[in-house]
């Protein structure tokens, strides 16, 4: 029961790939835009905020469909990209992360810019007072102060990108070994005549992983906290 | 030398100001709800005045006819809050320290001691704002804005959230702020006796106007009405 086979293996590790890469990349971009809609008013706002809840509320199929059509060979960031900087994609382990990351931003936005929307402006007021500019206000103050939401995000970032299944094989398909993730790959089990130890495994994986994630997010939250108020 | 001489229009409240100031210590005193916080807020460069000027040392800190707003932080006119405003993710010594590091200013042992020294906080360095009293908060605030070696220093209210006792216990550190430190300063309060002890120069406003200028003893011609 307990023998995880190669096969499962790779689909193990690719997760964690997609999941890891796709919420590195999505969080500096997510504190960008938290901030942004939590900051400072600007033409559009609102338009902004929709865009970035759009994959949450859409079907997952037609969240892939618009990033194939995009971001495939022939589409038109897709083609770009591939001709002038030769990043690919389509069916490949960048484009199932690309499709976690759009998949998971709402999720990751959300406790950001709301933890961003709580610091005090006073406090940024009298940073301001002490010689700091606006961008070191950010860095020494709001983001300091606005940890716990940011790990917060992360972590529902990560725990999203890891489950992930609909956009990511509408998009990359289910190649073993290159898009076939955790999620996948026990969705091709479920299909196959004795697949059925082999699915339980890799699900007793994923609820193990997902727990972890939960627990790390704990004690990060927590010892973020305990920074904050000094105790 | 502080020149200010602007118009800002708060909902519907007009704030007129135009007052110059060199004593060492200017008391702007007026009853709340008379723009004494909003006039300290432009003189901080926190809020942007609709028409007018503000001068510090033949400085233009705003002139609003040639578009000239100098952010806050490129001002350096340190401020004390009413509610002290210490960062609680740093512990005193690096809340006493932001200023300078903001500035990039080289350390300067020996202005850091004085100031420890002149405020007595040197046991409480290695504390978080959240273990602080209000007094000791407040003096570590006086000591931050001190630090980043300003030109001039706002107090708003500093004393306004403390309890009798509180301020009893601060108001010799401000005495000894006033007369040590040389930073000249113009200090907000609703009360005059406050000021008698502190101010060497009085602007006295009410409702948004300066209705008395000159030194301490205008305080006592209109205490009577607040």
């Amino acid at each position: 029961m307990f023998d995880i086979s190669p096969t499962e293996w790779t689909a193990i590790l690719l997760s964690l790939r997609v999941a890891t890469v796709a919420t590195l990349i999505a969080t500096p971009l997510g504190i960008g835009i938290a901030w942004l809609l939590a900051r400072r008013d600007f033409w559009g706002k609102a338009l902004v905020d929709a865009l970035i809840y759009l994959p949450l509320v859409l079907p997952p199929v037609v969240t892939g469909y618009l990033l194939l059509l995009t971001f495939g060979k022939r589409g038109m960031v897709g083609g770009w990209l591939s001709d002038h900087l030769g990043i690919v994609f389509a069916f490949r382990w960048t484009g199932a992360a690309l499709a976690c990351g759009v998949m998971s931003f709402p999720l990751l936005v959300r406790p950001i810019r709301l933890s961003i929307e709580a610091v005090d402006r006073k406090l940024e007021q009298a940073a301001a007072t002490l010689g700091a500019a606006p961008w070191k206000v950010f860095l020494t103050v709001t983001l300091p102060l606005a940890l716990p939401g940011v790990l917060a995000g992360m972590v529902l970032g990560f725990a999203k990108a890891i489950g992930e299944f609909g956009a990511t094989i509408t998009f990359v398909s289910n190649i073993p070994g290159e898009t076939q993730t955790i999620s996948s790959a026990i969705y091709s089990l479920i299909q196959t005549p004795d697949g059925d130890v082999a699915a339980l495994r890799l699900v007793l994986v994923s609820i193990f992983i997902a727990t972890a994630a939960l627990v790390a997010s704990e004690l990060f939250a927590r010892r973020a906290t305990r920074r904050l108020h000094g105790n | 030398m502080l020149r200010v001489d602007i118009a800002k229009k708060l909902g519907d409240f007009t704030l007129e100001a135009s007052f110059t100031s060199e004593g060492r210590v200017t008391g702007l005193f007026g009853a709340s709800g008379a723009g004494k916080s909003s006039l300290i807020n432009i003189i901080a460069g926190l809020l942007r005045p609709d028409r007018g000027i503000v001068t510090l040392d033949g400085e233009t800190l705003d002139d609003t006819a040639a578009s000239v707003h100098i952010p806050p932080y490129r001002r350096r006119i340190g401020y004390v809050f009413q509610d002290a405003r210490l960062f609680p993710h740093l512990d005193v010594q690096q809340n006493l320290d932001y200023g300078r590091r903001m500035n990039r200013l080289a350390e300067d042992p020996a202005q850091y001691k004085r100031v420890v020294g002149l405020l007595d906080i040197g046991a409480l360095l290695r504390r978080r704002p959240g273990q602080l009293s209000g007094g000791e908060r407040q003096r570590v605030a006086f000591g931050r804005a001190l630090l980043s070696k300003p030109r001039l220093l706002l107090l708003d209210e500093p004393l306004g959230a403390l309890d009798e006792g509180r301020k009893l216990e601060i108001l010799p550190y401000l005495v000894r702020l006033r007369d040590e430190a040389g930073i000249p300063m113009v200090y907000v309060s609703h009360d005059a006796a406050e000021l008698r002890q502190l101010a060497t120069q009085i602007v006295m406003l009410k409702g948004g106007h300066i209705t008395a200028f000159g030194g301490v003893k205008v305080l006592s011609v209109s205490s009577e009405q607040h």
